[in-house]
């Protein structure tokens, strides 16, 4: 097994197409789900706030 | 029989849709880690390409959700567009991103196929250019839901926008068998079955599925978001735990 970390990234020549293609795919699917996360809590900061306001008034 | 209307309103939908997310999450976590583990330590190398064919494993399962997606938007769309249903709008427009994302993973991983294998990044081939008009439908669809205040004008002209392209999906699907394309054709079809050896096609599929269960998981995510930005001011809202804090 001699080697066989640097010959597994090297993809058999392909490194930067294989590595490429998953590196981009990684980002992506990591990001997204963080973006998506940060909407939620801007949108439940946001009408709770809303809300309370509501609450607020009518009191 | 299980009443599919009760759920078809977004205060009942609103907690399915967390639940459904979080069992998507496990169910993609577990599957892309075993499909990239196959990806790359169980599927043999190809005798043609070498070990630069692994990006099938992602290039096809996220061409097929790019098409697949899209039906489901453009139905969901439909149905709003016919039935006036509130929350099948607001599916299509959760689905979008997700879509839009599938289709530039398809497009990126297929320039970066292309490349070593065709010898060019881009070719204007009947196939990319029509995947690449489906790039464009998402983008134009996202760009129309945000360009129009009203939430009910803008899910009419999306689902009007949505329906209209459906005609680019089975032009995609068919492009290589219609035209000469540099793309190949299928390796795998209904009719003919696989061409790729087993352990292969079992890859891709495990690949297919862990796709799909992300594209759930997101969606579904995504979506409590829109309900709750378009439902702020129900009552079932305001007496959300997570909103009363």
């Amino acid at each position: 097994m001699k080697g066989s970390l640097s010959e597994f990234f090297a993809m058999g020549g392909y490194a930067l197409y294989v590595w490429g293609s998953f590196g981009v795919t990684a980002l992506l699917m990591i990001i997204e789900p963080i973006m998506v996360h940060q909407r939620r809590k801007a949108v439940i900061s946001r009408i709770s706030r809303l809300v309370r306001l509501k609450s607020e008034q009518k009191s | 029989m299980v009443n599919i209307f009760k759920f078809s309103s977004p205060a009942t939908f609103y907690p399915l849709a967390g639940k459904i997310a979080r069992v998507s999450t496990w169910i993609a976590v577990l599957l892309l880690a075993i499909g990239l583990y196959m990806s790359f330590f169980v599927a043999p190398t190809d005798y043609k390409q070498g070990e630069g064919y692994r990006i099938i494993f992602i290039h096809v399962p996220s061409a097929w959700m790019s098409m697949f997606i899209y039906l489901v938007m453009a139905f969901w769309a439909g149905v709003g567009l016919v039935f006036n249903t509130r929350l099948s709008s607001m599916m299509a427009q959760a689905l979008a991103p997700t879509g839009a994302i599938m289709t530039f993973i398809a497009l990126w991983t297929g320039a970066f196929w292309g490349k070593p294998m065709w010898g060019a990044w881009w070719v204007w081939d009947a196939r990319l250019t029509s995947e690449l008009i489906l790039f464009f439908l998402y983008i134009g669809f996202i760009a129309l839901q945000g360009a129009i205040d009203d939430n009910r004008r803008a899910d009419r002209a999306g689902a009007v926008l949505l329906l209209v392209g459906v005609v680019n999906i089975p032009i995609i699907y068919f492009s290589v068998k219609w035209w000469n394309t540099l793309h190949q054709g299928a390796s795998v079809s209904i009719k003919n079955g696989s061409s790729m050896s087993t352990i292969m096609l079992q890859t891709m599929l495990l690949m297919t599925f862990a796709f799909w269960a992300y594209s759930i998981a997101v969606s579904m995510y995504r979506v409590r978001s829109i309900i709750l930005e378009r439902e702020k001011d129900a009552r079932w809202v305001s007496e959300l735990p997570e909103i009363r804090r």
